[in-house]
């Protein structure tokens, strides 16, 4: 019986493979205590291992019609300009091959310019931007390509600790082709001096903090315009196919 | 080439600014024959409600097919979203409408039941929380399915099963403690 046939029993329809797991050293534990919000949050018992079956790796592919012309503008979505430094944050969606992820919704929400979101629960006594209301939506192109014109949010303070303020970030969400790529993070800018007083940032295991950190980037800056800053974001990428797992079990 | 990947951080208490939709819940519109409420709230370990978190699902249509090109029979044609994504509210509370899934067929020849494939995001949690809802009317199906299967002590496996309520369904997840709904690893 070939390979082919072995991997296409009778009756059940061939399957992609799954996506590669967790590699080691990537991601925060869930069980932070640094970063206080975690402690009656995080689950206590083992996690149950899911195999990529067809629901994980299928996945929501939501594009165009979840995006309006000037979404990734957000300095364009009230009669006057926003306050503050205006900057140009652009990147690719690629999986763990480096190869890009088209037509994927990438969203992104951040505070003001003086470190204020446009959000009830949000206490800083620092002022809101009328101009201001600090969330977009792309969706990436062929290269996987996104772009967003915004301004640099400003640091804030919070109740984690005694003095805690959190660098400037930007929050991204990604969902990838496959529900297994589904992926919220935040992104930071080069050498912000917080960075070593964050404990969201330094729940990120050392050698991969700075896949968090965008770089200035002179081709991305508009002369007397804008600064431009790049970042790529990397999901995991597929598992080698069961074929040739099965071709090692001999 | 093996790019590294991308680390995961919270998505924090201000998502609410550029996340939710107006039809995030509606996985199906109002007035779709055949559709069932799903709803239940998020707790933490204190059993106190968590008002920041963010439920997404992700789920086959009636038939069992997904709207995805990666369905190896094709995807399906139903103009079926599968998506649903709902913000808690004050209490916890979150809430989707939805068309039951059918099952699933599992590349090893076995069925999976019909089930959601479930995330979880909230300030607190520094990764995104995966689980699953399976359905109360399909005892056989739930029996057979092979990840409930994986799931040794029966208390935790009917965690995963939402109750009748009504004409809905309800699907609490309990993040920590005595109650803690199985979460995946995906």
């Amino acid at each position: 019986m070939s390979d082919t046939l072995k991997g296409r029993r009778s009756g059940s329809p061939p399957v992609l493979p799954g996506y590669r797991r967790e590699e080691p050293g990537t991601h925060p534990p869930l069980d932070y205590p640094d970063y206080r919000s975690t402690a009656r949050r995080f689950p206590r018992r083992p996690l149950v291992p899911l195999p990529h079956r067809l629901t994980e790796v299928t996945g929501p592919l939501l594009g165009e019609g979840r995006v309006g012309e000037g979404d990734h503008d957000l300095t364009a979505q009230h009669p006057g300009e926003p306050l503050g430094e205006r900057i140009v944050v652009t990147g690719r969606v690629l999986d763990g091959d480096g190869r890009p992820v088209a037509g994927t919704l990438v969203e992104v929400w951040q505070a003001n310019a003086a470190g204020r979101y446009r959000h009830d629960r949000d206490r800083h006594p620092a002022p809101l931007d009328p101009n201001f209301s600090g969330a977009g939506r792309c969706v990436t192109d062929a290269q996987g390509r996104w772009r967003f014109v915004t301004v640099k949010p400003g640091a804030y303070p919070w109740g984690n600790h005694d003095n805690a303020w959190r660098p400037a970030h930007i929050h991204f969400s990604v969902f990838g082709r496959a529900f297994a790529q589904r992926l919220i993070t935040q992104m930071y800018f080069p050498g912000d001096p917080l960075f070593a007083f964050d404990p969201i940032l330094s729940s990120v295991p050392e050698q991969a903090r700075a896949r968090l950190v965008s770089r200035l980037d002179l081709d991305t800056t508009v002369p007397q315009w804008a600064l431009g800053y790049r970042w790529d974001i990397v999901l995991r990428g597929r598992e080698a196919t069961p074929l040739e797992d099965e071709e090692d079990d001999r | 080439m093996t790019l590294p990947e991308t680390p995961s951080q919270t998505i924090g208490p201000f998502f609410a600014v550029g996340l939710p939709w107006p039809d995030g819940p509606d996985v199906v519109p109002e007035g779709t024959p055949g559709a069932v409420r799903i709803a239940g709230r998020v707790l933490d370990g204190a059993g106190e409600p968590v008002p920041d978190a963010l439920v997404e699902t992700w789920q086959a249509d009636p038939t069992g097919r997904f709207a995805h090109p990666d369905d190896p029979r094709g995807p399906s044609d139903s103009g079926f979203r599968g998506f649903g994504r709902c913000p808690t509210d004050a209490e916890g509370r979150w809430a989707i409408r939805t068309r039951k899934p059918g099952p699933v067929p599992a590349p090893d020849g076995a069925t999976e039941a019909p089930h959601l494939d479930v995330s979880v995001f909230a300030r607190g949690l520094l990764g995104r929380l995966v689980t699953r809802i399976y359905f109360p009317d399909e005892p056989q199906a739930n029996a057979a399915d092979p990840l409930l299967g994986s799931i040794p002590d029966p208390q935790a496996r009917a965690r995963l099963i939402a109750t009748p309520d009504g004409d809905a369904l309800r699907f609490d997840i309990h993040l920590q403690g005595d109650q803690e709904t199985p979460f995946l690893a995906i």
